[in-house]
């Protein structure tokens, strides 16, 4: 769908990537919101932080992006395809976490079957690996949710111009 | 015919199958990466899931009416009063039943009506998000958890809105109708959610059968008398129950929701959502708040709704102009039957009503199915896309016109064994009139049904030289199944009464599981 | 004074009754979609002030926290809390799909008000 970029009207994006000191300023703390988003995700499963908010600050690393250089170059650089994977993907680990227990023998999601020996451990890694896959959902989820909103915003003002 | 499944897979049932349309629908977004769109593959991969799902709910079946517990089955290995329980018994597995049996049909039907509706770079997401739908249908049938019926329930109904609104691409009222469909549902989860919330702040737990354990303690110790947060939690569950379940007056989103969708989801929706709708309300009324709070007064008020909805959706039914509408108003009025029959709250009734969900089921996706056919070969669902249809898709239309006699319920439809057990139960409580209703609900669907067989069997084409084809096989068999089905138990309905009364005694007895 | 007591529960429900107005009354697509996250705001609000726990002598509870305050004292019961954190979820994914039908709504009818859209479909049938 990316053929309805608009030519004639000007996307929010263009007009905010010739200043170059918002392009400066974006260029510098993506990385620094990315770091901050995994640190938050990382930490999930024992302190205050987790899944959700980790894959919203992640995400509003690549938002910010789009903002700044415009949707279509955001989707230049994460083709919609594998966004779409990554929302399935994320999805995917949470429960195949859940079926890793039951294949080790436990019921389903019971994460201290994960390491039978040392049931604090497996709780430990269920625990982490459902918040990694939380995140990777919750963060391309928001990513697809900007693209959307903003890709349809381009045709609604070709409708416009006719 | 048994299902012999090894031990392993034995145990986990229950969750077993929620899981596979669970993990089924995530992977077929991948299909996309093989096709563009996943085409045939996206199809193929959820006619073998839905195909496995239906195996193992027919194995659930049988492990159910073997042991005289239900099944329970511990998420996480958490005790049920603190973690998620699921727990199977022989209402839910006939229900995990009837929605396995429609899912898998119209998965196999819905191959070329998607290819025709659907925008062809989609179908991996449209299949991924059909799945997700069946897999919280399916869930909220098998929990035991009233919070985990929200969150399962918000899943199903929001994967629905989405298929509803895929028919934007054909008509774009299908857009408005989904919006008003998410709006007027979300506001039913809410409500049903704000009960749930009365109720966990009645008794501090979740797990339906311990709520009701709870309850019964504090009726014994008195404090239930006169409380006021019982008698709010269960007007909350009713108000949000009745507009998940389409009951009039209710029913607004209905019609045009279930006219604009795309034909297989029509099918699905209308076989499948309502009556799990009506499945969680016998699972609060009389699972948690049954032997407990004196519901009679309420269930009146239910009964005068549905005898209401009967008369209003029937009427309605026939100035329609559009055939999936006349469908869709019938399907307020067959939900009002449903609701009739428990409302009566005697054993007949609720076994009518257990029955009805399965005849109407069966039957309501197989007329569906047969108006998604002429929808694939004549591009409309008006009716005069009809007329004279049944000269040129006389076995579509065949179908459609026995499913025809059983909304009206002609002996030897199964239609019939649901009101004869309906009539049957209003007479043991002495509601004369309620059974007048029932039989005035059958006069007018002949005229409605027959208004249609009409133009169908008698009308003359707009344009003469106008020829179709019959519709392809892959829609022709599933068709011909329900419809078949609903032929079988309208002439033995041995399998259907025995699961239906065993599920009923189990309901009015105070079971629960 | 024993209602004020429960001046939580009715800030919750007046929350919620301005949701559902605004669900109701609004002709605005995009402000039922707003009404309706507020609607279902009242009831988080609902759900967090009810794990709120005050003993029989007045002591209120701590924060549900590995602290040696709820080691010893009374606390909050932490499961609404957590139920709510699924719900607001659901709550985001349903205004989502919300938005994303709205979009859709006003690219083929070119408006989002509701008096427009039935005009519109009117005019088509």
């Amino acid at each position: 769908m990316a053929d309805t970029h608009d030519q004639s009207g000007t996307p929010a994006g263009e007009q905010m990537s010739q200043q170059t000191l918002i392009r400066v300023i974006a260029k510098m703390t993506i990385p620094f919101i990315l770091v901050f988003g995994c640190y938050v995700i990382l930490h999930g499963e024992l302190g205050p932080g987790g899944g959700f908010q980790g894959g919203v600050i992640l995400a509003a690393a690549f938002i910010l992006y789009g903002l700044v250089f415009g949707a279509d170059e955001l989707r230049r650089r994460i083709p919609p395809p594998i966004i779409d994977a990554c929302m399935a993907l994320g999805a995917l680990l949470y429960a195949g976490v859940g079926l890793a227990s039951v294949l080790r023998g436990g019921t389903f999601l019971d994460y201290g079957m994960l390491e039978p020996d040392h049931a604090g451990d497996g709780e430990a890694l269920g625990m982490a690996l459902v918040e990694y896959g939380v995140g990777i959902t919750v963060c391309s989820v928001m990513v697809t949710i900007y693209l959307m909103i903003s890709e349809r915003r381009a045709t609604v003002r070709r409708g416009e111009v006719r | 015919m048994d299902i012999e499944l090894p031990e392993s897979i034995r145990a986990h049932l229950p969750v077993l199958v929620v899981l596979l349309p669970l993990f089924g629908g995530l992977l077929a977004m991948f299909t996309g990466l093989v096709q563009r769109g996943g085409g045939v593959i996206a199809w193929a991969w959820s006619v073998l899931i839905t195909g496995l799902m239906l195996v193992c709910s027919a194995a659930m079946l049988q492990l159910v009416h073997a042991s005289p517990e239900p099944l329970v089955y511990r998420l996480g290995s958490w005790p049920e009063a603190y973690g998620i329980g699921y727990s199977v018994d022989a209402l839910n597995a006939y229900v995990i039943l009837v929605v396995s049996i429609i899912a898998f049909l119209t998965t196999v039907y819905a191959k070329d009506s998607v290819m025709a509706e659907v925008a062809n770079d989609r179908h991996h997401l449209f299949y991924s998000v059909w799945l997700l739908a069946i897999a919280g249908l399916i869930g909220i049938t098998v929990t035991g958890d009233t919070f985990n019926i929200y969150v399962l329930l918000e899943i199903s109904s929001l994967t629905v809105y989405t298929l509803v609104a895929l028919g934007g691409d054909r008509d774009r009222r299908a857009l408005v109708a989904a919006l008003k469909y998410l709006i007027l549902g979300s506001i039913g989860a809410t409500f049903i959610l704000l009960g749930i919330g009365y109720l966990l702040m009645l008794t501090g737990t979740l797990n339906m059968g311990d709520m009701h354990d709870q309850l019964v303690r504090m009726r014994e110790a008195g404090t239930l008398a006169n409380n006021r947060t019982v008698f709010v939690s269960f007007a909350f569950l009713m108000v949000g129950l009745s507009l998940k379940m389409a009951l009039f007056p209710l029913h607004l989103w209905l019609p045009n929701a279930y006219t604009y969708a795309p034909s297989a989801v029509s099918a699905l929706v209308a076989a499948t959502a309502t009556k799990v709708g009506v499945y969680m309300t016998f699972r609060f009324v009389f699972t948690i708040y049954g032997g407990v709070y004196d519901t009679s007064a309420d269930l009146q008020l239910l009964a005068l709704c549905a005898c209401l909805g009967i008369v209003v959706s029937s009427v309605a039914a026939v100035r329609q102009m559009n055939v999936k509408k006349v469908l869709a108003y019938s399907s307020v009025g067959q939900i009002a039957y449903i609701v009739l029959g428990f409302s009566l709250a005697n054993h007949t009734g609720v076994t009518a009503s257990v029955i009805h969900i399965f005849n109407h089921a069966i039957i309501k996706g197989g007329m569906f199915m047969a108006v998604g056919a002429v929808a694939l070969r004549t591009g409309g669902t008006k009716i005069e896309d009809f007329k004279g249809i049944g000269r040129q898709m006389p076995v579509t239309m065949a179908a459609f016109t026995v499913g025809g006699c059983g909304l009206i319920g002609v002996p030897l439809t199964s239609g019939f064994i649901s009101k004869w057990y309906l009539v049957q139960a209003a007479m043991e409580e002495g509601y004369w009139g309620v059974a007048a209703v029932v039989l005035l609900g059958g006069v007018l669907a002949i005229v409605y049904v027959w208004r249609l067989i009409e133009i169908i069997w008698f009308g003359t084409p707009d344009d003469p030289n106008k020829r179709v084809k019959e519709a392809p096989l892959s829609m022709l068999v599933p068709m011909w199944i329900l419809i078949g089905a609903s032929v079988y138990f309208g002439i033995d309905a041995t399998w259907t009464a025995d699961s239906a009364r065993a599920a009923a005694s189990l309901l009015l007895n105070g079971g629960h599981g | 004074m024993e209602s004020f007591g429960y001046f939580n529960y009715w800030l919750a429900i007046v929350i919620i009754m301005i949701g559902f107005y605004g669900v109701i009354a609004r002709r605005n697509l995009l402000k039922q979609a707003i009404s309706l996250g507020l609607f279902q705001t009242g009831v988080f609000l609902f759900y967090v002030t009810m794990g709120v726990y005050r003993s029989p002598d007045g002591t209120a509870g701590v924060a549900p926290i590995w602290t040696d305050a709820a080691k010893t004292g009374p606390f909050d019961n932490p499961l609404p809390h957590v139920l709510m954190l699924t719900a607001i979820v659901v709550s985001v994914s349903t205004l989502a799909v919300a938005v994303a039908i709205i979009v859709n709504i006003q690219r083929k009818y070119g408006t989002i008000e509701e008096d427009e859209i039935l005009e519109a479909d009117k005019r088509d049938s």
